[in-house]
Order: structure tokens, then C-alpha cells, then sequence
């Protein structure tokens, strides 16, 4: 594989950038493999780059009904954090971030990774002390977190409604200086340059129809380009879980709905930021290009369709415009859907299934893309050894049984309330 | 926006409206000895299916009546409405 470098830029300049190798090929599907991963997102990429890497499984198939990185790894709103109460939230996320920190080298691919820092804004006392329980936490599991007073958000984000009288007062925010932002597409097209140079087959354009089980075992997958045989396969589908979970006549605590999100006009550097609402549900940052990178609550109702309807947009930019009063002059560039697999909790599923050989992850909820390299870094774990890694074990598809649960915000099985 | 129609009050838009989820979940039986596993597939697991969905909604800011709704999950469309007691095939 080309080695991408300023050297490599240089050199392929003189050839008008004419003859850069293709990032990824174009296989025809083999009749067998040892791992096929359903979904080419960023899970399912990632997931086979780390087999292939930490566990040297390289007779490995991506199958992907559209075009990688065509669903919710393209669809976000590019947000990395760790800034979790529950040790296994806590612990997971924060070994995402290491992984996030060292990526582009790792990749050899410009993920953009811009630590850039969150702050969550807290507009009462009540919150204030809420926020100051979650940092301690999180300070107790290694991760760092500032409480910030109103004065010390003042100075970061100026443009935030300071002035009296104004229905939410800011009365400061917790921080996590180490969060950030990274560019979506690239940590798809990243993980997909480097699985396919490992010898991974990434097909798309192939739909999954069925599932082949004989004996409580797992044996190949039927798809819309021919049957395919393998010991393991495991799924990464988001939104689409639940409709590879009919097949294989599994109900799971998840249910599909639908989340929006939008980008306004360019404008010049003003925020440093990636700022969240305390008060409602919106978050905002501000992409290189210069865009408000904005989204917020559900849609609200079950749904797999990837656009959205206007009454949540109207009411997620009025929160917004209560925390910053200037959105109201920008003109929306773009909105668009996602479609997220909410699980009963909250939080994801990493496990082993009743059908051996077909593993699962799923449940990510609005959070998928931060946890993108440690899903698959502990889902690649799980497949190679048919085992959890203690990362991953408190996301067993078992918790709801046991009322293990990680309810990260206590919201309850209503999964469309956000 | 969705246009609901309220068996009670007419079409109205969404926005008077509370989604409540899958209509067809149904509570273990009172007094029952129940599973855990019983218990578990009421309070968690859901089908939800791409399609037609049979389900709860509460028009809160109208008749705060519950209603069920039949709806398309990937296209949106309304096939029907029902009472909340109304039986549903």
C-alpha cells in the first residue's frame, strides 16, 4: 500500500494526481470466509481493521448493502468525548479516546482528530452540583474534567446569552478539555484503506436476505450477490439491527427511531468549542469549513426513514438560539437524518449471541461515532477469542435480564424521549 | 410535519400530539405468577419493525386522549387511527 506522506503529495503533484492507488479494491465475494462483518460504517470498518491487526484474522468480508461510510458514520455531528458517570462508560470511552489520540498516525490517514474540548452547560444550582458529582467521577476514572463557573464559560464562549432576565441562566458548565471533534468520513475511509491493504474484502453494493444456522450455529450469510460461508459473522448495522434481528428470529431492547441533524451557512472562527444545552437537548460546534454544526433531540416517534420532519428541527434550533441568540441570523445550509438503534438503557450491546459464531453490536443510540475505535476494537476482541474483553463485558445483550443495567442518564425504557 | 387523525377531535398536526410506542406490547396479566423472562420481553424487547407499526400516541395538547395509530416506519404514512379500547386487526 502507498504510503500517504508530503512526499507522496509531492510526487503524485507532478502527475496532475492522476496515479494515487486506489484507497480500497472492489472484490467479487469469496465462497468462504472465517469473519464476514455485516455493515461497512465505522464499527464494521474498524471492527475488521482490528481483527487484522491484533489478531491477525485477515480472511475477512465487509458487506455493505449501500457504500461505506453511507450511513451514520457519514451522518454526525463529529463529537468525541468521554465524559461518562458509569465505570463501564467511563473506562470504554476513555480507552476510545487514546485510540482517537493516536489515529492518523495509526491510519497513516488525516482523521482531523481536534481536541477542541466539551462543556456541558449547567443552568441551575441543582445542575451545578449534578455536574460537579459527574466530574469527580469522572476525575476518579482518569478522565479529565473542569467545573467551570459562570465567568470561566463567559470567557470561553462570549457569544452564549449572558444578558438578565433570560428564561435559562448560565451558571457555569463542566468541561472535558481532552474531548473534541474528528472528521467523519475520514475514520471510515481511514480504516477501510488500511483493512483492504490487510487483505480484508469490503463489498458493497450487497444486501444481506437471510441467515444460514444449522445446529444453533451460525454458517454463512445469504446475500443479494450469493450465498457466503463462515465460523463467525458479526453485525454492525446501527439502525438496521432490527431488521437483521427478524431473520434470525431475535427480538432485542432496541428500537429504531430517527435523529436529525444540520449545518448552517460558513461563517469565520467564533466558536472553540463544542457547546451542549443543560437545558434542553442541542449541542453546536463550529466545523473548519467554518459551518454551525448542530443537532439535538429524536424525531420522537419509531422510524426508519433517514430524513427528518421540520417540528423537532424548529424545536431544537429554538433551544439553540436561547443559548446563542446570533443563530437566528444564519441562513441552514443542510439537514439531514439518521436513524440510531436505541437501546432500553442507553447504552450499547457488544456480546455473544444464543447462535454461536454470530456476535453483536448494537444499541449505539446517538453515540455511536466517539466509540467507533473501541467498538471495534473490543468487538474484533469478542469475535477472535469468542469472548468479551473486560471493556465490553457490562454491554452484555444479558443485562436486561439481570437488571444489570448502565443507565447513564436514568431515562427509562421510553427510548424516544431524549 | 404528520398529520394525525384523532378518532375524537379530526385530523390535527404532530405537534399536539405525545408519541407512547409499540400499541402492542401487552402487560403481563395482575396477579399472576409471572417469568422474569415474562417480565423482560414486556419491559424491553420490541420488535420494531421497518413497515407497518401499530402504535400509542396522546394528544396531549387536544382531547388528552391515547389513541392508536398504524403508521409506515420507513415512509410515514398514516393507514388508520383507533380509539385506545378499540380492537385492532
Amino acid at each position: 500500500m502507498q504510503k500517504y506522506s508530503v512526499f507522496s503529495l509531492i510526487k503524485n503533484a507532478f502527475s496532475d494526481h492522476q496515479n494515487w492507488e486506489v484507497a480500497w479494491k472492489d472484490p467479487t465475494p469469496k465462497k468462504e470466509y472465517d469473519v464476514i462483518i455485516i455493515g461497512g460504517g465505522g464499527h464494521g470498518l474498524a471492527t475488521a481493521y482490528y481483527l487484522a491487526k491484533e489478531h491477525n484474522i485477515t480472511n475477512v468480508a465487509i458487506i455493505e448493502k449501500g457504500w461505506i461510510g453511507g450511513g451514520n458514520v457519514g451522518r454526525n455531528t463529529t463529537i468525541i468525548r468521554s465524559n461518562y458517570m458509569h465505570d463501564d462508560n467511563a473506562l470504554f470511552s476513555e480507552f476510545g479516546m487514546d485510540l482517537w489520540r493516536k489515529m492518523s498516525q495509526d491510519l497513516n490517514y488525516n482523521v482531523m482528530f481536534s481536541p477542541r474540548g466539551i462543556i456541558n452547560l449547567a443552568h441551575s444550582d441543582a445542575q451545578m452540583n449534578a455536574y460537579s458529582r459527574r466530574g469527580n467521577s469522572m476525575r476518579l476514572n482518569g478522565i479529565d474534567a473542569v467545573l467551570l463557573n459562570r465567568e470561566e464559560v463567559q470567557k470561553r464562549i462570549p457569544m452564549a446569552d449572558f444578558s438578565d432576565n433570560v428564561r435559562f441562566p448560565i451558571f457555569g458548565g463542566l468541561m472535558q478539555p481532552s474531548a473534541g471533534t474528528a472528521r467523519h468520513d475520514a475514520v471510515a475511509w481511514g480504516y477501510a484503506r488500511q483493512a483492504d491493504s490487510m487483505g480484508v474484502d469490503i463489498i458493497q453494493n450487497c444486501e444481506v436476505k437471510g441467515f444460514d444456522v444449522t445446529n444453533g450455529k451460525i454458517v454463512g450469510v445469504r446475500t443479494s450477490r450469493g450465498d457466503i460461508k463462515a465460523k463467525k459473522v458479526g453485525l454492525c448495522v446501527a439502525g438496521s439491527t432490527n431488521i437483521l434481528a427478524e431473520m434470525l428470529n431475535m427480538t432485542l431492547p432496541i428500537e429504531t427511531h430517527l435523529l436529525q441533524a444540520c449545518v448552517s451557512e460558513p461563517v469565520k472562527p467564533l466558536l472553540d468549542h463544542v457547546v451542549t444545552f443543560g437545558a434542553g437537548h442541542f449541542y453546536c460546534s463550529q466545523s473548519d469549513k467554518g459551518e454551525m454544526v448542530m443537532g439535538g433531540d429524536l424525531d420522537g416517534y419509531n422510524s426508519y426513514s433517514q430524513r427528518g420532519n421540520l417540528p423537532t428541527l424548529q424545536h431544537v434550533l429554538t433551544e439553540g438560539i436561547a443559548m446563542f441568540p446570533f443563530l437566528s441570523k444564519l441562513k441552514m445550509l443542510r439537514t439531514w437524518g439518521g436513524i440510531m438503534d436505541m437501546s432500553m438503557d442507553g447504552s450499547p450491546i457488544i456480546d455473544k449471541t444464543h447462535i454461536e459464531g454470530l456476535y453483536l453490536n448494537c444499541g449505539w443510540c446517538y453515540g455511536g461515532f466517539k466509540a467507533t475505535p473501541a467498538s471495534g476494537w473490543t468487538f474484533a476482541h469478542t469475535i477472535a477469542q469468542d469472548r468479551v474483553h473486560e471493556l465490553n463485558a457490562g454491554y452484555s445483550l444479558n443485562r436486561f435480564n439481570t437488571g444489570d443495567l448502565i443507565d447513564e442518564k436514568g431515562l427509562g425504557t421510553k427510548t424516544w424521549i431524549s | 410535519m404528520l398529520y394525525i387523525f384523532c378518532p375524537h377531535c379530526g385530523s390535527r398536526s404532530q405537534n399536539e400530539f405525545a408519541y407512547g410506542g409499540d400499541a402492542t406490547v401487552k402487560r403481563p396479566e395482575l396477579n399472576k405468577e409471572i417469568s422474569d423472562q415474562e417480565w423482560n420481553n414486556f419491559v424491553y424487547l420490541r420488535k420494531s419493525p421497518r413497515g407497518k407499526h401499530l402504535e400509542l400516541w396522546h394528544h396531549i395538547s387536544g382531547c388528552r386522549q391515547w389513541i392508536k395509530v398504524e403508521r409506515d416506519t420507513s415512509t410515514h404514512e398514516i393507514f388508520k387511527t383507533y380509539k385506545a379500547d378499540e380492537l385492532t386487526k
